[in-house]
Parts: structure tokens; sequence; C-alpha cells
């Protein structure tokens, strides 16, 4: 008996020597992107704390990430091209490559062992192996009009594809990566003028690219593309004058209900409503300036939208069974991004002006706290890991 | 003698007030902290933080060289139709783009 506690205690005085943490899982785990210092910050949202930092990421300035399926490597995607991978257990960067002059964002492969880059500077998609981080696909975004184009609205869909667009050629491209050294690229011309970002739906079915330099949206049904692109909400603002638009909408997450579907309107103070059955134009609902992101609660019961400089300092909240707003908050100048805990009892705010990120209870909006980050922007929890096109 | 001198002296100081405030004048310091700022992060949406471009080109001095500060003001107090570039006018003064428009020539410290 004395033996064995000796034994136990000798034993935990080891691995107390040796700096074991705890066992933890990553679950619960998540990072905020410190747009200005090229660091991002781990943190948890089952007592909202910040438990590391990170930093040596590069210009973060426009960066987002996405997670290994395992959720404990988050890959993350900066402005001037690089591609990191952070350790959240242990807070470390793990690995660096600057692929390209200019990125801006990137997804992770249906079974988790590729991550594509969407680049500005040379206009295309790279992909890498997410374990070395070694390049294993090249695709430049040359248009039918002969002219590299920047890329954007990356996301995975199912059958090992990655669908992007291309800004300046108007086009649509779906990659098959089922073999990795010969990519499979379906092409998809004149799709509208300008898509600027888009989303696909979380059952990875309808891909939906948004327009900059017209009225609507482009949809491309996975489970058909021989149908090819169709354009939906067409004309949604025809005759009316367009506001100016002072930060490119998101597109990012899917705001759906039921049969209702929540987009941005471009050049307009709106939210619009579409049906998904038809993909007609449902209704507008009139919101405190140009919406950037419109987030759903992960019960969709809630839309939260975000808004352009110089609105940039008030959130939204739309009730969905209603379709009308029934809060308005201000957390403060430099509202970026919000993100739900995986069921949607809170949400992470980042207030980027006043180096703050705020939690609030979905519920009653109560302010529950805040957290010290410095410029914040990006918030990306690691539920993510498991979504089609997150 | 001596009292047409003050008026003279007087005139010359008071058309150098109006014309400096009219033309090159320089916005309060702390409204230069804000409208750094919003060339850094709000401008910086587009054409990155650093400026290196992104959505939008580079605003780097290189990339300006050639581009004189009434050619840069007008873009940024009217915009680039046909392309993402909004108008600035109604949200901020003649003088503070002509202002931004210098500071872009000149190059921003990161």
């Amino acid at each position: 008996m004395m033996k064995k506690l000796a034994l136990s205690l000798s034993l935990s005085l080891l691995s107390l020597s040796m700096g074991c943490t705890p066992l933890r899982g990553v679950g619960d785990m998540g990072l905020v992107v410190e747009r200005a210092s090229g660091s991002i910050r781990v943190i948890e949202t089952t007592t909202n704390t910040i438990l590391s930092r990170t930093e040596g990421l590069g210009d973060l300035s426009h960066a987002s990430a996405v997670y290994s399926r395992d959720g404990r490597y988050a890959f993350l995607f900066g402005r001037d091209g690089g591609l990191s991978k952070v350790d959240l257990l242990t807070g470390k960067r793990v690995q660096r490559v600057v692929q390209a002059g200019n990125s801006i964002g990137g997804a992770i492969s249906q079974d988790g062992r590729l991550v594509a880059v969407s680049n500005y500077t040379p206009g295309g998609v790279r992909i890498f192996d997410t374990s070395s981080l070694a390049l294993v696909a090249d695709i430049p975004a040359i248009g039918s009009d002969g002219k590299t184009s920047k890329v954007v609205g990356l996301v995975d869909a199912p059958g090992q594809q990655f669908v992007f667009s291309l800004f300046d050629a108007g086009e649509i491209w779906l990659a098959d990566l089922t073999e990795v050294d010969r990519p499979k690229i379906t092409r998809f011309t004149q799709v509208g003028d300008k898509p600027y970002d888009a989303l696909i739906t979380p059952n990875g079915r309808f891909y939906i690219a948004g327009l900059f330099g017209e009225d609507g949206l482009s949809l491309l049904d996975l489970w058909h593309p021989e149908k090819g692109v169709r354009k939906i909400l067409q004309d949604y603002g025809k005759g009316e004058a367009k506001l100016p638009v002072y930060k490119m909408p998101h597109l990012e997450g899917w705001a759906v209900a039921g049969d209702l579907a929540f987009f941005p309107a471009v050049g307009r103070h709106e939210v619009l409503v579409a049906d998904t059955n038809t993909w007609k134009l449902k209704g507008r609902i009139p919101v405190h300036g140009q919406p950037v992101f419109v987030m759903s609660r992960p019960d969709d019961r809630q839309l939260w939208v975000n808004f352009a400089h110089p609105d940039n300092d008030t959130v939204q909240v739309i009730d969905v069974p209603s379709l009308a707003v029934v809060k308005t908050l201000q957390p403060g100048s430099g509202v970026m991004h919000m993100e739900f805990t995986p069921r949607g009892e809170h949400v992470w705010v980042s207030v980027r002006d006043a180096d703050r990120v705020d939690v609030y209870h979905t519920g009653t909006f109560e302010k529950l706290g805040s957290l010290e980050v410095e410029k914040p922007s990006g918030i990306f929890f690691g539920s993510r890991a498991h979504k089609i096109g997150l | 003698m001596r009292a047409m001198r003050i008026f003279f002296a007087f005139s010359v100081l008071s058309f150098l007030a109006v014309t400096s405030a009219a033309w090159g004048g320089q916005p309060q310091p702390l409204r230069q902290q804000a409208l750094i700022h919003l060339l850094k992060h709000d401008c910086g949406s587009c054409h990155g933080l650093t400026l290196k471009g992104g959505l939008g080109p580079p605003l780097t001095p290189e990339a300006l060289s050639g581009k004189s500060a009434e050619m840069l003001a007008d873009t940024i107090a009217y915009g680039l139709p046909a392309t993402a570039m909004p108008p600035w006018q109604g949200l901020l003064s003649r003088e503070e783009i002509f202002w931004l428009a210098e500071r872009l020539r000149e190059g921003v410290a990161p």
C-alpha cells in the first residue's frame, strides 16, 4: 500500500516536473485575429477566457481560418499570402509558408488532407498538404478573356471539391481534387459582373456568389452542375439609386431558416430575403446601414447583422419569424465580426477600435463580459471544423 | 503712415489665413490621427492595412507615382464609377481629402 502510494506520488511529481498540463479537448476552443499585430489569441468559450497568444503570423489585416478535422490545428490565411498552421493546444505556430503575394481566404477539403488558398496576386488557387504544407496543386485563374483574375469566395464542397469565383473575369470554377495531381476543373463563364464573395449551403448543395457589379447573385446547384449557373434575385433594387459601399459585404456562413435565406444587399441598407424553393425575392428588411455580415444563430431563430463604415459601431438583431429588427446594440466603433458559440447561447463580437471582444447573451442581449484583444477582427471557433463550407 | 502699415500687415495676414484654410490647410492634430486610422483600417479593408493592395489596387508612393494630389483627391472625393471605389465626399471635407492625398503621395508609416 505504502509502496503504491509512493509510486503514484513520484509519478505525479514526475509529470509536474515535466510541465505536463492537464488533458483537455478542443471542442470549446477558438481564435480571435489581432489584425494589426499579426497575431492571434487562442480562447475558450466555456468560461470565456484567453488561453494564449501566437505571434509571427504576418499581415492579418484581412485574415480567416479553417480547422483540421481533429480540431487541434488552425490554418490561417493572411493578406500577405502567408499560410500558417497553429496548434491550439500549445498556442505555437508549427508551420508557415508564404505562398503568394496577396491572398484573401481559404478552405479545407472534405477529407481534411488538403488546404486551399485563394489569391489575388498571382490570381488563382494553390493547394497544400495539411500535414506538411507542401504545395500539391496550382490552379492559375485565367478567365476566358485570357487575363488573370483575383479569386474570391473559395469554399469546400462534397466529393473532395473546391468551388471559387473569379472577381475580374466573372466566372465560377469547380475543382475536383479526387486525384490531387490531376485536378479536374469545370469552368462556368459569364456568371455575372464582379462576384465579390460566395457561400455554400450547410448541406453543400448550393454555391451562391454575390455580385458587386449588378443587382443579384449567381447560383450553382452542385447536385446538377450540368444545368449551369443561374442568376437569382436579379434587379432587386431596379430604378433605385445605389448608396456608396464603404466595405464589401461578406457572404461567410449561411443564414437560412425553414425555406427562407438572407443576404446583405449591395448599395442598399437592407437585408434581402429569398425563398429557397424558387430563389425568388420574398422581402427586404430595412436595417441601420450597409450590411457586412448577416449571420444566423445556430438555431436559425435570429440573424445578427453588422455594418460598413461609417455605421460600424452598431449591430442589429433580426427576429426570423417576424422578419423585423428586434434589437439594436452599439458595442463601439469598428465592429468587425461576430461568432456564435456552437449552440448559440452566446455571441462574441469584435470591437476593433476599442481593442475589445464583447460576449453577449443572445436571449437577453445582456453583455456578459469583455476580453482585451488588440485590434480584433475575425473570430473563428473550432466548431467550424465539422461544417461544410467553413 | 504707421496706421497704413498696420492695416497692410493685417490684410496680408488675414489673406494668408483664408487661403491656407482653402488650399493645403491642415486638419487639427486629433483629426489627423483619426484620418490615418481611417486610411489604415477602412481604406485598408480593400487596399490592405499596409496599403499594398487587396481587392483595390496598392496605394504606395511607388504605385501612385505620376499621379497628382488633385487627381488622387478627385478619386477619393468622387470614387470611380463601375468599380468598388466609393465617393468619400459625404464623409470627408475637401481639406481632409487633400491632406490624405498628400499623405498617400509621401507614404504612410506602417
